[in-house]
């Protein structure tokens, strides 16, 4: 596979463990304060990681959570 | 996608102790002194707008706004943020300092008036689609197009071909067009999770699609 098969297949990638952004956003504040307090959050909620790594706009809340806290 | 996330692990009845400053907060604000309750308000406002500033100042060039707008807009994130806290203080559980519990609401109010906000300056005419922003969207090295350039094609008649007309709706205003979810919510009226679940399962149609036509490989474990 080439470098630009590669990125559409990057780009259409999907994660069956993806919990949507209906969870994502209900537990935000969970996964924020794991994160920012202890390893592992990931391993714990993968399906809330797979979302953040898919979904911009939760993405981006995340990141501004984050950085809210460790404020 | 999935359904609950296996990390979840309390019933709902379960409730965990709070931490001192989160009961301290809580305790403040269900007060039955007035004076103390107003206070314990008027610092938690304080406090939202200062996240709700931050939080404009870290999102920065991707708002397309600033000065006195700007701050308008943190203004009414922390106003609308601590009305949901005020309705929903009982339904704090503990799972999380309070302070994170409350300062979501902020995020997601940003958020959410910023979504409402692109469509006071859409940056592009979207009432035509534009397909030779496809390669760039994905991401492609126009010096790569002999890579590309059937793959592309491909992938442009599969959005034709085995799309709804809604899904192709949202794929076009998302992908090609750049609209954020957020402003989508608001133009189509629905919410984040509808929008992105229906690109998702574009996606998940668009890979079979491809895989199924030789475009793409099929990858070990591969369900589609």
């Amino acid at each position: 596979m080439n470098e630009s098969s590669a990125r559409i297949e990057r780009f259409l990638h999907t994660d069956p463990r993806d919990v949507g952004c209906d969870q994502a956003m209900e537990m935000l504040h969970i996964y924020v304060d794991l994160v920012a307090t202890e390893d592992g959050a990931a391993a714990r909620y993968p399906g809330m990681a797979a979302h953040l790594r898919a979904c911009g706009p939760c993405a981006q809340d995340f990141e501004g959570l984050l950085a809210a806290v460790s404020d | 996608m999935g359904q609950r996330d296996v990390g979840r692990s309390r019933t709902a009845t379960e409730r965990p102790a709070l931490d001192p400053e989160s009961a301290a907060w809580v305790a403040t604000l269900s007060d039955a002194s007035g004076r103390t309750r107003e206070e314990a308000y008027e610092r938690l406002y304080a406090m939202l707008l200062r996240i709700a500033r931050s939080e404009l100042r870290r999102r920065g060039s991707d708002t397309r706004i600033n000065g006195p707008e700007s701050d308008d807009l943190a203004h009414q994130a922390a106003a609308d943020a601590l009305l949901a806290i005020t309705r929903k203080l009982a339904d704090f559980r503990g799972e999380s300092r309070f302070t994170t519990w409350a300062y979501r609401f902020v995020i997601l109010e940003v958020s959410s008036k910023l979504g409402r906000h692109f469509w006071h300056r859409p940056t592009e005419a979207l009432d035509a689609e534009d397909w030779d922003r496809l390669p760039d969207r994905l991401g492609l090295d126009p010096a790569h197009e002999s890579q590309w350039r059937e793959l592309v094609r491909a992938f442009r008649q599969a959005v034709d071909d085995v799309l709804t007309d809604h899904q192709r709706q949202v794929f076009v205003a998302v992908v090609l067009d750049g609209v954020p979810l957020d402003a989508l919510v608001v133009r189509w009226n629905t919410n984040r999770n509808a929008i992105y679940k229906t690109v998702f399962d574009a996606r998940r149609k668009l890979r079979a699609h491809l895989v199924t036509n030789g475009h793409l490989d099929r990858k070990a474990g591969d369900n589609t």
